[in-house]
């Protein structure tokens, strides 16, 4: 019988208590996830200079095959990994609590470490330049699939502990009340995860099976609404975790606390009600599908998950905005934010990620998923510009933010070249920017995404793109390579950070927490014309705008096209 | 006190007011929401392009025996070094094109302003039917014989591309449909 190890230090940073096992789980994720960012984001450095069309380095079969590195490595491997990490600090730190079950999350760890590498090796040895995605019929080497499914399964192992220790929390009542909010969108994402990991599972083992022969056909559309059920709602588990972090942020760095519990919580709730339904966004022009059900889907019922997303936009700021007005930044409506810290990365990069998230990865998101508008844009470049408005500038900023808090809280390092880290967010994040709108310029030109060679060298039927498509192509590409500076930025201080900061000793002096801004902040009456935070509501009102006025656009713009029924 | 990161300060959070800038910013977006999903609906009395939803499903060899048909009847010349059939159909017929590896067949020419039955589908993998610079774009799936009843509204030349990936030649895949006045 194994003794319960609930062994805990208490970090000086900020005062929360790091258990002993979920210390080394989190640690192991954690460097997983970055090891796995750098490999990612190696072959997006290839992608994106054989796209460039100055440059295009690479032969056909290397840019598939990069490609395709590329997406199972940056948008599934490093994020999952970073997010079991995630997982795990919110369940023990943020509960008191010891994690459940260790041994059986070194286990998860490892099935996620082997699954990527048996995923990996036929990908780089070109045995499965099939795009993340393997549409069947085409097939890669079986060691592919199963390797994403060993993957699926240790992540699912992982999902399922988070939620044991939920359970051991409650029991042995290391919290009163409610969970955090913080938590609760914790919570969220690993309902969603699971929802994620099982289609995936009850995909890709017949596709498994059917690669080495035991099925004898896999229906391509099945395959697309089931794996996209999988595709689609991974990337909501990453939208709910960085708004979880995004929340932590705000408190961390301001001391802020939720405008309302309720409504935050109520926006968590509407994204596991109804954000699985996205999987239809990649079929809106499928055959075989009718309208009523598309149409359903696609607006995720009524748009119910895009209202989550417009409501925690406001909210995480307006907690930040609230928290700076009660601690005397009550000025107009913007000194709460001119005067915030602008050069601490962990508040700019989460702010850029918000930025990121709404007027890029949001609008965008919003307008393609109509049911008509898709007809022009399914498949071009505007996707990357989308996604990687999400998941780069959302995600994986949210992620870097937060890394350089948990550098000194789970690692006990401090950070090493602070200047550079205090770039690093603005780098990467004007990246993105670039990258997804000028993407979005040639995707409404119609280039087609996943494309080796947009002049058709050599074709006779080939297609003379408009000036512009080449420009926009080359625009995006250098936004690309600031991305790649601000990544390799990135790796530098987090690995450097580990390896040779200053150490942190056990009982260093606490750092000067950051107060709660409803204790220390005087001011009760904050605000303007009966808004508590009436600097945020203009900035959504921004958003509104941009949204309703580009959503029109597109609309006209469809319908120029042929008439088509 | 509570942050977002520690348990709610009150334990009836759910009885806490919500703040005046949250209920406005709901309510905005909650309408803009119903607002795009009923103007979604509406297009498809209002607008033009709409897809049918008209699909079959069909073995690729009897989908290439149609497309054969159409050819053998309708061929008005061949073009390019490869002699690739052009196809001039009869305003408001049932046309078909193929998406195989790596090509789209037969070259089609339609005249402007006429309707015509497009059905689409694939011989092998999944392709991406991508029309430049009229920029329609639909999925094209082995089995599945979309039939999307199009207007040509402009005189010209469209290349067809694919722009789903199918393999280490998906960015030679090429085809043509031209529009006559």
């Amino acid at each position: 019988m194994a003794t319960i190890n609930t062994a805990y230090r208490t970090d000086p940073v900020s005062g929360l208590r790091i258990f002993k096992t979920a210390e080394g789980l989190i640690r192991a994720n954690a460097v997983a996830a970055v090891v796995t960012l750098l490999l990612g984001g190696f072959f997006g450095l290839l992608v994106a200079l054989t796209r460039w069309p100055a440059v295009h380095l690479l032969p056909p079969d290397l840019f598939y095959m990069s490609l395709t590195a590329h997406g199972v490595l940056a948008l599934i491997v490093w994020i999952i990994f970073f997010e079991i990490a995630v997982l795990y600090f919110c369940c023990t730190s943020l509960l008191n609590s010891r994690l459940a079950t260790p041994k059986l999350a070194w286990v998860a760890f490892w099935l996620m470490v082997g699954g990527v590498a048996m995923a990996s090796v036929p990908i780089l040895l070109g045995q499965a330049s099939v795009m993340m995605t393997s549409y069947p019929p085409m097939t890669a080497s079986p060691w592919f699939y199963l390797g994403v499914i060993i993957f699926a399964v240790g992540a699912l192992v992982a999902c399922f502990i988070f939620m044991a220790t939920l359970v051991i929390a409650k029991e042995e009542r290391t919290y009163e009340g409610s969970v955090p909010l913080v938590v609760f969108g914790a919570l969220t994402a690993c309902v969603i995860a699971i929802f994620t990991l099982v289609s995936g599972a009850i995909i890709l083992v017949p596709t498994y099976l059917w690669r080495v022969g035991l099925i004898s056909h896999i229906d391509p559309l099945m395959y697309r609404i089931l794996w996209w059920a999988m595709g689609h709602s991974s990337q909501q588990i990453n939208v709910v975790t960085h708004i979880s972090l995004w929340y932590l942020v705000a408190a961390l760095v301001f001391g802020a606390k939720p405008m309302s519990e309720k409504v935050s919580r109520v926006a968590f709730l509407l994204y596991i009600g109804f954000l699985q339904l996205g999987s239809v966004h990649h079929e809106l022009v499928d055959p075989g599908l009718s309208s009523a059900w598309k149409i359903f889907n696609t607006s995720y019922a009524m748009y119910l998950a895009v209202l989550a997303s417009m409501i925690h936009g406001l909210t995480v700021p307006g907690s930040m905005e609230i928290a700076q007005r009660r601690q005397g930044y009550d000025k107009g409506l913007f000194e709460w934010i001119r005067k915030a810290p602008w050069g601490n990365p962990v508040f700019s990069g989460t702010i850029l990620s918000v930025i990121l998230f709404g007027f890029i990865g949001g609008v965008t998101g919003v307008v393609m998923s109509v049911e008509q508008i898709n007809l022009i844009i399914h498949n071009t470049m505007y996707l990357p510009g989308h996604f990687h408005g999400t998941v780069v500038g959302g995600t994986t900023l949210a992620f870097m933010a937060v890394t350089y808090w948990l550098i000194p809280v789970i690692f006990k390092r401090e950070l090493i070249m602070k200047g550079l880290a205090a770039w690093q967010p603005y780098l990467f994040g004007i990246g993105v920017g670039i990258f997804g709108v000028a993407f979005m310029g040639a995707g409404v030109l119609g280039i087609p995404r996943r494309h080796w060679d947009i002049s058709f060298a050599g074709q006779a039927l080939a297609y003379d793109w408009p000036g512009m498509a080449y420009l926009m192509m080359n625009i995006g590409e250098i936004g690309a390579m600031l991305m790649v500076l601000g990544g390799v930025a990135y790796v530098l201080i987090t690995v450097g950070s580990i390896l040779f900061g200053k150490p942190i000793p056990e009982n260093a002096k606490p750092y000067p927490k950051v107060p709660d801004a409803d204790v220390v902040g005087g001011n009760k009456h904050i605000g303007a014309g009966g808004f508590e935070a009436p600097g945020t509501f203009v900035f959504a009102m921004v958003f509104f705008l941009t949204l309703v006025l580009y959503y029109f656009i597109n609309w006209k713009y469809l319908s120029t096209v042929w008439p088509l029924t | 006190m509570a942050t977002s990161y520690t348990p709610p300060s009150e334990r009836l959070w759910w009885n806490e007011p919500i703040e005046r800038t949250e209920v406005l910013w709901i309510t905005i977006a909650f309408l803009w929401c119903l607002f795009m999903f009923y103007f979604m609906i509406a297009w498809h009395w209002t607008g033009k392009q709409n897809l049918a939803n008209e699909a079959y499903r069909i073995a690729p060899e009897a989908y290439a025996a149609k497309v054969k048909a159409m050819t053998d009847q309708y061929t008005v010349r061949t073009e390019t070094d490869q002699n690739i059939p052009v196809v001039h159909p009869p305003a408001g017929s049932d046309v078909y094109l193929a998406a195989s590896l790596w090509q789209w067949r037969p070259i089609l020419e339609l005249e402007k302003n006429k309707t015509y039955r497009l059905h689409v589908s694939s011989l092998d993998w999944m392709h991406g039917f991508s029309l430049q610079p009229e920029n329609i774009n639909v999925q094209v799936l082995p089995g599945y014989e979309m039939v999307i009843t199009v207007t040509p509204n402009k005189a010209g030349t469209n290349a067809v591309m694919c722009n789903e990936f199918c393999g280490i030649g998906h960015h030679t895949m090429l085809g043509r449909i031209y529009v006559k006045e």
